[in-house]
């Protein structure tokens, strides 16, 4: 589904991303762990589209489709998510008209019909009850006002609705009581299916707990140091990174451990 | 740039002419109003970008131009060419009063035939006709002459408009609905003049509604004074979609008395240069006041609010919040003034100006001017001037929503609020459109938003 190559990313001259290789299969769920500014959010708006990266070099290919030749709102069509680590306040426009635009606009790609007020808001009420949301939640502006938790909350619950083939969750699990993270974990398991992917942003074997990923791998200073099963995830929660990050040295100059 | 003083002579002319027709009958009060107005003026003459609430608005081109007085024309204007207009919606049109102006006349045809009978409501030159005692009492006694060269103007060229009076104790549960058209084929100077009178304990909605069908230059210079009596309520919506060549100079000149409640919304999206003056008297203790203001511009308008809240006794409350949305090479200008009065203790004034620029080429001018002259008060005001913020642009994107929906969508998301706080549905769905429709040729869908 996902192939990502030697991927280089900079912001204004400072290379954050140096040379990720990622690849991620239909059904798979791919945990991303690792220290704090290691690009691990940096990544996932590269995938998604967000202005203001210099690729300087590799390759991102996403269902044979060259993804970052493709503008945002294309990925988004094509089916590609990112539920944000920080979800931005949209004064003005009500969640109930943001996440209709969003819905229209990629159905209209897929070829299918506009969902009319109707049915559009019935199966919402469904997808809200499932995600424990408050319905007056969608009458207001999005995000305005919102708690830490009712965000992170939306934002699984707009994956829910748009129902993506690839979804990035970046630290949705960050800042959730233990009933919420139940909730969300619960949201995401039911998006898993084998034609979709699930990549997890995670500092926290906890939410890991709840959706079991195929594979876990750690992000340092731009590049994925080692990847494993989900006793990975296990371990450097047991350890932390500094292990990972000594032993990651000698790979980047070259010389075998 | 500074303008010379310029006589305005062109006017000065048609005074002339005008006095001519209207020979020796009628009433000596009023011809005096006139004759005081328009020697004021004539010492005025027309405002420079010298004077200080003048500078940022450039008039010279008004003064210019030749503007001809607008005659009345019984044919006044042909039904069909309404349907050039952006009206509100049928319902609102059917429930509502409604009383034309045509090139600042009253247009019987177009206007309802059965006003509400516990309404007094008809066009100010038969009021002023019928020697209506209130009249005499209150027209050009609240708008100031002596300041306000553009009032001294209108009040000289004084003949036609609304004048409503709503007796004591009564609410309309309908809106009066008045409606300004010019007809912009000539560059014709038309001066309407409405006097709103709400009694004590009386409730109603005015909206006041200037449209053009034609597309050439004219003048629209309005006045309208406001007198809202003890205990009153009155809503009064002030809609300004003129064409873009279109000069429009609107003073709106209000008293309130003890524990009145006056809300005015006032909408620019026309013209070519416009120039609003609110300004609200809180005479009476409790008396509360609300004004909303919207402006959006394109390509070379101009647009200035003037707004001045007087609180003169205690316990008023005043909020205000203009909003303004500046694309390509447009200006604006917000000039908020407060004033509280040594006797106005308890006074409770908020006041907030914030301005989208869409282009690097609009510019705005925004003033809060605060005069506080009493000790025990809440006054605060606040003023921003931001572009779109690019990262809610990608967030609506990074959703499947196209770059331009994105943007006509948080566009319309900043304006939101001034048009929340509109009670008529009728008129908030007409500008939310016309807004939509400025904003992105019109595809966006509408419904929820
Ligand atoms: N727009 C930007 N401008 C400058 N530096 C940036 C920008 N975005 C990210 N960085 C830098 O890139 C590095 C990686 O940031 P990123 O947000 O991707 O880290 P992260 O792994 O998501 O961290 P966290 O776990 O704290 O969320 C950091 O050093 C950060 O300061
Ligand atoms: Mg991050």
């Amino acid at each position: 589904m996902l192939e990502i190559k030697n991927l280089h990313a900079s912001v204004e001259n400072n290379e954050i991303l140096r040379g990720i290789d990622l690849t991620i299969n239909a059904g798979e769920v791919h945990a991303i762990m690792g220290p704090n500014g290691s690009g691990k959010s940096t990544l996932a708006h590269v995938l998604a589209g967000r202005e203001g990266y210099q690729i300087t070099q590799g390759e991102a290919i996403y269902e044979g489709k060259d993804l970052l030749a493709m503008l945002p709102e294309e990925r988004a069509r094509e089916g590609v998510f990112l539920a944000f680590q920080y979800p931005v306040e949209i004064a003005g426009v009500s969640n109930m008209y943001f996440l209709r635009a969003a819905l229209n606009a990629i159905r209209k790609h897929r070829g299918l019909d506009e969902l009319d007020a109707m049915d559009f808001l019935k199966m919402v009420r469904e997808k809200m009850k499932l995600l424990d949301m408050d319905e007056t939640l969608m009458n207001r502006p999005v995000n305005e006002g919102f708690s830490g938790g009712e965000k992170k909350r939306n934002e699984i619950f707009q994956m829910a609705v748009l129902e993506p083939k690839l979804a990035i969750l970046d630290e949705t699990d960050s800042g959730l009581d233990i009933d919420a993270l139940r909730t969300v974990s619960e949201g995401i398991n039911r998006l898993r299916g084998p034609e979709r992917a699930i990549v997890l942003v995670t500092h926290y074997q906890r939410l890991l707990n709840y959706v079991v990923p195929d594979f876990v791998h750690v992000l340092s200073e731009g590049r994925i140091v080692k990847s494993g099963g989900k006793e990975l995830a296990l371990e450097l929660e047991e350890k932390g990174y500094a292990w990972l990050e000594e032993s990651a040295e000698p790979m980047k100059s070259g010389v075998n451990p | 740039m500074t303008a010379a003083k310029e006589m305005p002579t062109h006017f000065l002319s048609s005074f002339a002419r005008l006095e001519h027709q209207l020979g020796q009958g009628g009433d000596a009060w009023f011809h005096r109003v006139r004759k005081e107005a328009i020697g004021r003026f004539a010492e005025l003459g027309f405002p420079t970008t010298r004077l200080e609430e003048w500078k940022f608005t450039n008039v010279d081109p008004i003064a210019r131009m030749p503007f001809h007085s607008a005659e009345f024309r019984a044919d006044g204007l042909p039904t069909e060419r309404l349907a050039e207009l952006p009206l509100a919606h049928a319902a609102f049109e059917q429930r509502c009063s409604r009383i034309v102006f045509v090139n600042g006349h009253y247009n019987p045809q177009l206007s309802s035939r059965d006003l509400p009978d516990n309404l007094i409501a008809s066009s100010l030159a038969s009021a002023i006709e019928r020697n209506t005692p209130s009249v005499k009492q209150h027209l050009a006694r609240h708008a100031s002459v002596q300041h306000q060269a553009f009032v001294a103007l209108n009040t000289a060229f004084l003949q036609d408009g609304a004048f409503i009076e709503i007796p004591s104790g009564v609410t309309l549960d309908a809106p009066i609905y008045l409606l300004f058209v010019s007809t912009a084929d000539e560059p014709i100077a038309s001066h309407p003049r409405s006097l709103i009178i709400a009694g004590d304990n009386s409730q109603a909605t005015i909206v006041e509604d200037y449209l053009s069908v034609g597309t050439g230059v004219y003048l629209t210079n309005a006045v309208t004074e406001i007198v809202a009596g003890e205990n009153s309520v009155v809503e009064h919506y002030k809609l300004q979609d003129e064409n873009e060549e279109a000069f429009h100079v609107a003073t709106v000149q209000v008293h309130q008395a003890r524990s009145s409640i006056f809300t005015h919304h006032s909408i620019s999206f026309g013209g070519a240069l416009v120039r609003n003056d609110v300004n609200v008297a809180l005479d009476g203790e409790g008396a509360q006041c609300t004004l909303n203001g919207l402006y959006v511009t394109t390509h070379k308008q101009h647009v200035d609010n003037h707004t001045v809240i007087d609180h003169i006794k205690p316990h008023g409350t005043s909020r205000e919040l203009y909003k303004g949305i500046l694309d390509d090479r447009s200006s604006a200008v917000f000039n908020g003034s407060i004033i509280v009065r040594k006797d106005a203790q308890k006074t409770d004034a908020r006041q907030s100006n914030k301005n989208l620029l869409l282009s690097e080429n609009a510019t705005i001018d925004s003033k809060p001017q605060l005069e506080i002259n009493a000790d025990d008060v809440k006054c605060s005001h606040g003023t921003s001037i931001g572009h779109l913020d690019e990262d809610s642009v990608y967030y609506l994107r990074s959703r499947g929503i196209g770059a331009k929906e994105a943007r006509s969508v948080l566009t319309y998301g900043f304006a939101n609020d001034v048009l929340n706080r509109m009670k008529l549905d009728a008129v908030r769905v007409r500008l939310e459109c016309a807004l939509l429709a400025r904003m992105s040729g019109g595809h966006t869908q509408l419904e929820g938003l």
